[in-house]
């Protein structure tokens, strides 16, 4: 996604197919197809809730640790969007669903980039250029949003109704699908190439793409990065909320840590992927997908660990993530 | 006064010195100044919560990196004293191999993390041990026959440090001299001794390299200081002395699971005792280990008297409620980071160089 | 008649963390002249730019850009009163192609097909590299591609720091032929420089830094017709350094 390269560099491309075919051996085909796509389509969900926090990184040099509180704050919305529209979530028509669905969704990108806009403005901008600031700074708003999200909805586990036609499944290949998954791996490729589109065909993608390497430069031309930041910023904080509907109605119950079990595994995921890369955060959420669902299946107690080893593994392999961005 | 014993490194305002010494004097007095058990145990938790912030300012305040596994290794330490205590050796021996064995281990595990992450990029740090730290405590949970599970590890101690000890008949000054009293003591002194060897150790050479490695990590490298080295033993001996503080609390507790060592809240607490205090000071997390500690004995009910006043309001109960107070720390969190980035001490000191 | 001053700098100090590195610098650039800023390594000159572009900040001083004071405005304000800046580093986007660097120096985001063909008649290289990613060029490549950037529409100033550093002879050549007809286009400059003989090829003025100062300001040809000049300032500044 990064534009044209120097050295065109396979090793990582190769990562994902050789995982998925080391754990072909171990079951049998149908199981792995299944696991296969109930990987891919967690894949993609955690492409949604992390490529936001990779590119305010790779744009700012700003970490983000309340990411995930916005991860949560899209569930809930998801929460009270699918009860209001409780008729058409139960409709016996795909289309119908679909469009409960799509609300969610729609409705949580806002409110995630809205409330992000803000917490932009009051919480990030007085901070930059220092990483120890920073950290202290999200994970005290953090906790205030951690609080606010019970204050607003309870502290209790709140059910999501997963809309009708999204529960079934269908046989291919001799394994069940879940249809709900194969949407998730919709909307997930789907925003990956519109991200692809936006970042290698508009003039704000290559504002991005070249702030990402040397932000310095950017405004030497004459561009104000911060505007393009506090976009990017509401951007990132909206994808994290439409992740947070999408797992949020996977799991079929929210609770207020939600974001927070998701935040190490989207750390894990940019820091395998290389800060700053949306391709190396769309191939490693994959291959965090996938090896989570793989080891989960193979032995169910090593589900987490096998994420921090496979963090481990990749980092003594590529100290910088599978795709580094370069930085000037 | 012999500041010699402390490396002549003073509080450095009167104010600061004032508040330190009430500090000392209250804790090495409480039971007698503040008799009853919840107040004795308050200041045991102020001793220990002193001990575990002012590790954590070793690694925040004199390196400058954010870690978010040491309350692992707070853990780490009252696990080493409640397992083998729980199975039945319940002796001196045990309490001694399990805190300084859990000590070395968390040295050690705080060793292999910093060699692994020091060595890729200093922002990894954090992210790997907030992972790491999840990981340990899937496994306190999940481990049951080791760690008790989610239910933890009830213990009994040693026959001098049980509530049913007289060590003697009468009391001094209207306090029993029980087993209660022996073991707030215990942890005292051992605090006391450890805060004292961190405030030497921060003023060796080692700790004047860790202060150049913070403030200039090239320049540092460049005089041939080998950085890595340097924050990792950081690391570790922050790590080894959080442990300790651990097993010092589960002899307060005579109980370890989980949430009373390792949750996420209280890594939250301690973040919050260093930056109320003054991170790179020493000095201060002690002082905000005492204000945070107070602050949960005796700001609980008062949020609940402004819930119950807030009655009828909408959403303002819910705000206040006793159980949000969290909300509220983490509000005075970010406006101290903000207005105070200095903390108590830090402020102190730079208004008496002014 | 001397020209119009364009750029004026009066007493600007400049700290970095906690090292005062400009103590009072005063210089004078000149509409339509190429002025080279000298000086030994760590002297100041390349703080006094990036403190003309606002990468950082004055902390006393005035500094004016065609009559108005820039001294507090923001880095893309003061690119955008049309001052192009190569800085040292070059700034090249190497995970960008050639043809996106220079896209992003250009206000509209479409080229001007008559000057890009001047850019490409004065470094052709850059045309046969033109969908190539600017990693993969030679450092030259790499400087004329900082220069092209700079060019490629028509800016008021050109603030360019140190562009020989580390370029090998023949391809120094090449670039001050470059300069050569860039000056002939009567494009104001301002070149950090620290090779005398491309120093003394191209400039019209001078201007000599020493320990955040400048200490001596003339016409480069003064300087060079004057060996004791020249040794007091130079020995003092080049050859301490060689």
């Amino acid at each position: 996604m990064t534009g044209a390269k120097a050295r065109p560099d396979w090793a990582p491309y190769l990562v994902l197919p050789v995982v998925a075919v080391l754990a072909l051996p171990a079951m049998a085909f149908p199981t792995w197809l299944t696991l296969t796509v109930a990987g891919a389509a967690m894949g993609m969900m955690l492409f949604l809730m992390a490529s936001g926090l990779t590119l305010i990184f790779g744009l700012m040099d700003v970490l983000n640790f309340a990411h995930g509180a916005f991860i949560t704050l899209g569930a809930y919305v998801a929460v009270s969007v699918l009860g209001r529209l409780a008729g058409l979530g139960a409709a016996d028509s795909v289309m119908l669903n679909l469009i409960a669905l799509a609300a969610a969704v729609l409705v949580a990108a806002c409110v995630s980039g809205a409330v992000g806009w803000a917490f932009e403005r009051v919480i990030i901008r007085r901070v930059y250029g220092s990483h120890l600031q920073q950290i202290l700074i999200t994970v005290g708003g953090l906790i205030v949003a951690q609080q606010l999200v019970i204050v607003l909805w309870g502290p209790q586990p709140l059910q999501i109704p997963k809309p009708a036609a999204l529960r079934g499944s269908f046989i291919a290949g001799g394994a069940a699908i879940e249809a709900y998954r194969m949407v998730a791996v919709a909307l997930g490729l789907l925003i990956f190439l519109a991200m692809h589109l936006v970042l290698n065909r508009t003039r704000i993608g290559l504002l991005v793409r070249a702030g990402v390497e040397n932000r310095e430069m950017v405004e030497a031309l004459g561009y104000r990065i911060r505007r393009l930041f506090v976009g990017v910023f509401v951007a990132g904080t909206a994808l994290a909320g439409i992740g947070g509907v999408m797992w949020g109605v996977y799991q079929e119950i929210v609770t207020p840590a939600i974001g927070d079990e998701m935040t190490i595994l989207i750390f894990i995921v940019i820091i395998i992927g290389g800060l700053g890369s949306v391709t190396g955060c769309f191939a490693s959420a994959i291959l965090v997908g996938l090896t989570a669902n793989y080891v989960g299946y193979l032995s169910p107690k090593l589900a987490l660990g096998c994420n921090i080893a496979l963090m481990v593994a990749v980092l003594l392999w590529r100290p910088r993530g599978l795709f580094p961005v370069a930085k000037q | 006064m012999r500041w010699r014993i402390v490396s002549g490194d003073r509080p450095g305002h009167p104010v600061a010195t004032a508040l330190l010494l009430v500090l000392l004097v209250a804790l090495a007095f409480a039971p007698f100044l503040f008799p009853g058990t919840r107040s004795v145990a308050a200041a045991a938790r102020i001793c220990i919560f002193i001990v575990l912030a002012a590790s954590y300012d070793i690694l925040l305040g004199y390196t400058g990196i954010v870690s978010f596994a040491h309350t692992m290794f707070f853990a780490i330490g009252a696990y080493g004293v409640a397992i083998p205590l729980a199975n039945g050796w319940i002796g001196w021996d045990a309490v001694l191999a399990g805190g300084l064995g859990g000590a070395a281990l968390a040295a050690g595990i705080a060793a292999a993390i910093g060699l692994l992450s020091l060595r890729v990029r200093k922002i990894f740090f954090s992210m790997i041990t907030l992972a790491v730290a999840s990981l340990a405590q899937l496994l306190a949970t999940q481990w049951r026959d080791i760690t008790g599970g989610e239910d933890g590890l009830t213990f009994s101690l040693p026959r001098i440090l049980s509530p049913a000890f007289r060590l003697l008949s009468d009391p001094v000054l209207g306090v029993r001299i029980d087993g209660r009293l022996i073991t707030y003591y215990l942890i005292f002194a051992v605090s006391l001794a450890l805060f004292w060897l961190m405030l030497r150790i921060v003023n060796s050479p080692f700790g004047r390299v860790l202060q150049a490695i913070r403030e200039n990590e090239f320049r540092a490298e460049a005089l041939g200081y080998r950085t890595i080295v340097y924050r990792t033993l950081a690391s570790a001996l922050s790590a080894g002395m959080a442990a300790i503080a651990g097993a010092l609390m589960a002899l307060l507790l005579r109980y370890n699971g989980p949430e009373a060592t390792m949750s996420f809240a209280i890594m939250v607490d301690v973040l919050l005792m260093v930056v109320i205090g003054g991170m790179g000071t020493l000095y201060g997390p002690a002082l905000g280990a005492a204000v945070i500690v107070l602050a949960q004995y005796y700001l609980q009910p008062g949020l609940q008297a402004l819930s119950d006043a807030a009655g009828a309001l909408p959403l303002l109960p819910a705000l206040f409620h006793p159980d949000r107070w969290l909300l509220w720390l983490g509000v005075l969190f970010i406006l101290i980071v903000y207005f105070l980035p200095a903390g108590i001490v830090g402020s102190l000191r730079r208004r008496s160089r002014a | 008649m001397p020209e119009p001053a364009l750029l004026t700098l009066e007493g600007v100090h400049t700290h970095i963390g906690r090292y005062h590195i400009l103590h009072g610098v005063d210089l004078v650039v000149p509409k339509g002249r190429l002025t080279v800023l000298l000086g030994r390594n760590g002297a100041g000159k390349t703080t006094t730019l990036r403190s003309i572009m606002g990468l950082w900040r004055a902390s006393a001083g005035r500094i004016t850009f065609g009559g108005a004071d820039i001294t507090a405005m923001a880095t893309p304000d003061i690119a955008r009163r049309g001052i192009a800046y190569v800085p040292e580093t070059m700034g090249i986007f190497t995970q960008l192609t050639v043809r996106e660097n220079m896209l992003l120096a250009t206000t509209s985001g479409r080229f001007d097909e008559a000057r890009l063909d001047g850019v490409f008649a004065l470094f052709p290289v850059l045309k046969q590299k033109w969908h190539d990613a600017a990693g993969g060029l030679s450092g030259g490549q790499k400087q004329m591609l900082a220069i092209s950037r700079a060019i490629v529409e028509e800016r008021r100033l050109l603030v360019v720091d140190e562009p020989t550093k580390g370029l090998a002879p023949a391809v120094i050549e090449h670039l001050i032929e470059g300069f050569r007809q860039l000056k002939q286009t009567r494009t104001t400059i301002l070149l950090v420089e620290q090779n005398f003989h491309m120093a003394r090829s191209l400039g019209d003025n001078v201007a000599v830094m020493d320990d955040g100062r400048v200490v001596h300001t003339g016409t480069m040809a003064a300087l060079a017709a004057d060996e004791a000049l020249q040794s007091r300032l130079l020995g003092l500044s080049l050859a301490s350094h060689q």
